[in-house]
């Protein structure tokens, strides 16, 4: 009898936290939708380079839960992408990232046209 | 009856007191110019690899890989991170010292960016007092044109997790904090780097005084 009481309690708790906890992610709309974009960047810069192809994936993977609820992935995450598949020596999709990071940022024009020239010399 | 007016007259005397903090509190904190900030308005910023004075060899791409979001959503194209270390690497230059030392309207030519932001790092890592042990991230940053090495914005913020989880400090901005600090403290084990997101936050993210302006992706630009 106790233990019921006691579980139900537990429950009441749960589904408070829960509420509260989407009223604060609801609140602000976000502009971008960011899935392991940062913890990602930060796993290239202590990695050092290494674990390109694992990272990659990840990426990928998160790239289709965008999509899929059509949404903009953040600045910089075809770019990544592409600096992980030019480590994998996949040079017609780093092409292909950083065209599109040029699409959905004309901001990156500049840069992005620098290092798709020197990755065609 | 005297208690109870002894009673009343004291727990005046703490409002009034509490008022007159909260009045001087807000007094104290002089507003930013913006003059320059509001005639350039950046649309793109370019992040630097922040310099870091804290003995910890970390803390550098921690705080980096945390700088993306908060000047994203405030509604700025922020640079890929990583390709920019990689260009400046490829250029020999690997530390933040002699990046941050580079001409602005160098930078300008290579990115393209209408502005760079110079983090440095001022701590990072546990420090114990005799109270406490906890992870302090605190840092300053500035916000340079490019095209004319003009500096349109600098501010400083700290962080840490022994912070008073009930101390709501800035209404929704704190609530939001309080819920990135979760949702970081479930990715990743490193109290640190977590903590940096949350330093990262109050020092790059719009909608707060003396902070950053929303830039021009955000609905909210030129409301500041």
């Amino acid at each position: 009898m106790q233990i019921a009481q006691y579980k139900q309690g537990i429950f009441a708790l749960a589904l408070l936290s829960s509420t509260l906890l989407t009223g604060c992610q609801t609140a602000p709309p976000m502009l971008y939708q960011w899935e392991g974009y940062q913890p990602q960047v930060y796993e290239y810069f202590k990695g050092q380079g290494s674990g390109a192809e694992a990272q990659s994936s990840k990426l990928e993977a998160d790239l289709q839960k965008i999509r899929a609820t059509g949404k903009t992935p953040p600045p910089g995450y075809h770019a990544h992408l592409g600096l992980l598949y030019s480590q994998a020596g996949k040079n017609d999709q780093v092409v292909e990232q950083f065209r599109t990071e040029k699409e959905l940022f004309p901001e990156a024009t500049l840069y992005m046209d620098f290092l798709l020239k020197k990755l065609v010399k | 009856m005297r208690a109870l007016l002894f009673k009343i007259g004291s727990f005046k005397i703490v409002t009034a007191l509490f008022v007159i903090l909260l009045a001087t509190g807000c007094a104290t904190k002089q507003a930013y110019d913006y003059t320059a900030y509001k005639q350039i308005r950046p649309r793109s910023i370019l992040v630097l690899p922040p310099v870091n004075n804290s003995p910890d060899v970390k803390a550098t791409y921690s705080v980096l890989s945390h700088a993306t979001l908060p000047l994203a959503e405030a509604g700025y194209y922020v640079f890929p991170v990583t390709l920019v270390d990689e260009t400046f690497k490829n250029n020999g230059l690997s530390t933040p010292a002699d990046i941050h030392a580079v001409a602005p309207k160098k930078l300008q030519e290579i990115f393209g960016a209408d502005a760079a932001l110079y983090i440095t790092i001022t701590q990072y890592g546990s420090s114990y007092t005799v109270l406490s042990s906890a992870a302090i991230v605190a840092a300053n940053a500035k916000l340079l044109d490019l095209k004319t090495g003009t500096l349109l914005w600098q501010g400083s913020a700290r962080a840490s997790n022994d912070e008073n989880r009930n101390q709501n400090n800035g209404g929704l901005a704190g609530l939001l904090i309080a819920a990135i600090v979760n949702q970081i403290a479930n990715q990743v084990t490193d109290a640190s780097h977590s903590v940096a997101g949350v330093t990262s936050q109050r020092l790059l993210s719009a909608g707060h005084p003396n902070g950053i302006l929303y830039g021009p992706r955000s609905p909210k630009y030129q409301t500041d």
